[in-house]
């Protein structure tokens, strides 16, 4: 009576099928970051020490450290945080929860889409024009950090966006009920509830912004300087264009070094992203619903 | 049963009275010119099969209609006499209304704080103060003794039964002139429901109550009047006790409350 048939013989095998090749593309994907980490870190494991992390370069960029690099890219990272965050998140928040449901809100969220699939290099060139020439802030970190801040924005509204809608209809309902404005419900019960959400943009936006040599290398990134940056209008080194700078431009550069700027380079990116990974699973902490 | 005392008998002043509401969406007419007046603390059962207009009589009362682009109101409602088409704060007046739909919503806040919630959106209440009122509202929601050591964990994991009795809680939290229940009891069990019941029956001498129901054994328990509605007309509105004795205007009403259909 509980023997099985021919057809569950059949699902059964064809089941093992699926799971075993889906389980194989979740291994190819993960291989090439594991080949990527490796060669990084058995070729320029051995570039890193305390010195490299906190001198200048020198002998033509042949020798030396990375600081003003790592120093500028925290700078760029974090003036463009400064920047896009508040207004992405509040842009979000307006397409979410205030913006009636009509073409001109269906041709913003368009717009959005369009704009997280321009190439940064064009986001360069609009960055130079904009900000270097017409804002006249010069190549500077403000105009670097303000070009990076244009090319993630979309990144950030989408991420939160999303998390905004994933908190039920049915809680604002409850709380429109009681007579609480919009404002109120998105401040007590929506966003404390979304905050994890939107913190995954943070993280991808860190990351993209961190690792992006287009944007910046022509509105506030130099080949070299010996100097840390005062403020937003200072000129700067910064990691992902010494990585392109030691790589390509300069000849006689020791084979070990590009290894050992890129290993930092992935090192920042990831130990921000386990940073904001971990405060975000404390934000969670238990289920909510 | 105890017999509640028919509205005649009470000195009551009309606390709504609507007159030609109607009720479309887009163009398919969920109510059709339905004119009724609910007196001050009375019990007003509203009956009716699924898809009669029940629930959209409720949100146009408490103006959640302005949610929903595609909901087309025409008639007036007035509250305490004033058209809620033209209350100019509509926070003002969603604040008088609690409301408790048929599906459990518990916020993902904590017991405590879905309770507080209304009070400190209307401010001006101490801890102390909301303290007292957490306790009281819990307490008429019969959830006070199931909750009372752990008002910190999250409103929202609550079991679907205990989610509604804290709906009601939330609704009665907000001290409000009417109570719109809407088939309140669909996920709370018999035994709960009796005791929600009888915290309504003494919450008659405050408020005004508007029940909807599914269950006519529950109008006959617990409403004044009842009005039976009935794919979006209402048929007959009438003292509770008649429409269950067969003093009814319309043959449709005894056949609905003695289940012959629905």
């Amino acid at each position: 009576m509980f023997e099985a048939t021919a057809l569950n013989a059949r699902n059964a095998r064809i089941q093992t099928l699926f799971r075993l090749l889906f389980g194989l593309m979740t291994g190819l994907l993960i291989l090439p970051v594991l080949i990527i980490l490796t060669t990084l870190i058995h070729e320029g494991g051995s570039v890193i020490s305390y010195d490299f992390l906190f001198t200048s370069p020198t002998d033509g960029m042949t020798a030396g450290g990375i600081f003003p690099a790592l120093i500028g890219t925290i700078w760029l990272v974090a003036v463009a945080l400064i920047i896009s965050v508040p207004l992405g998140v509040a842009a979000a928040i307006y397409l979410s929860e205030y913006a009636p449901e009509n073409w001109l809100t269906r041709a913003i969220n368009l717009a959005i889409i369009n704009l997280a699939g321009v190439p940064s290099i064009v986001h360069a060139l609009f960055g130079v024009g904009a900000f270097v020439l017409f804002l006249n802030f010069g190549t500077s970190i403000l105009a670097a950090s303000l070009t990076l801040a244009v090319m993630t924005l979309p990144v950030v509204i989408v991420a939160t966006r999303e998390s905004l809608q994933a908190v039920p209809l049915a809680f604002r309902e409850a709380c429109w009920n009681m007579g609480a404005t919009r404002w109120q419900t998105i401040r007590r019960v929506v966003l404390p509830n979304a905050v994890s959400g939107i913190l995954t943009g943070v993280i991808l936006e860190v990351s993209r912004t961190t690792g992006e040599t287009a944007p910046i290398m022509f509105t506030g990134a130099v080949f070299f300087t010996p100097f840390l940056p005062q403020g937003v209008f200072d000129q700067t080194m910064a990691m992902s264009l010494h990585l392109f700078v030691v790589s390509t431009q300069v000849p006689g550069v020791p084979e070990q070094l590009p290894y050992g700027v890129a290993l930092v380079l992935i090192g920042m990116v990831l130990t921000m992203n386990s940073l904001s990974i971990a405060f975000r699973m404390h934000l969670r902490g238990r289920k909510k619903w | 049963m105890v017999t509640p005392p028919s509205p005649e008998t009470r000195q009551s002043k009309v606390k709504l009275a609507v007159e030609g509401l109607t009720i479309r969406y887009g163009s398919e007419s969920a109510l059709r010119d339905v004119s009724l007046q609910i007196y001050e603390h009375e019990i007003f059962g509203v009956i009716g099969p699924a898809n009669s207009g029940k629930t959209s009589f409720l949100k146009t009362i408490n103006r959640m209609d302005v949610f929903n682009p595609n909901m087309h109101v025409e008639g007036t409602i007035l509250f305490d006499g004033r058209d809620v088409r033209r209350w100019r704060n509509v926070y003002a007046l969603r604040s008088r209304i609690g409301v408790v739909f048929p599906l459990p919503v518990g916020l993902p806040l904590s017991i405590y704080d879905n309770v507080a919630l209304a009070p400190r959106l209307r401010g001006g209440q101490s801890s102390a103060d909301l303290d007292v009122i957490v306790e009281r509202c819990l307490t008429r929601a019969a959830l006070w003794d199931e909750v009372k050591d752990r008002l910190d964990a999250l409103g929202s994991l609550l079991s679907g039964g205990q989610q509604q009795r804290l709906t009601i809680a939330r609704a009665l939290s907000q001290d409000p002139d009417l109570l719109m229940l809407d088939e309140f009891s669909i996920a709370v069990d018999p035994v709960t429901t009796m005791r929600i019941e009888d915290v309504l029956k003494e919450l008659r001498n405050e408020i005004t109550i508007i029940l909807v129901t599914n269950l006519v054994q529950q109008a006959r328990r617990l409403a004044d009047r009842t009005a039976f509605f009935l794919q979006g007309e209402c048929v007959e509105i009438g003292a509770t006790e008649d429409l269950f004795t067969g003093a009814v205007q319309d043959p449709r009403t005894r056949d609905y409350v003695e289940g012959k259909f629905g």
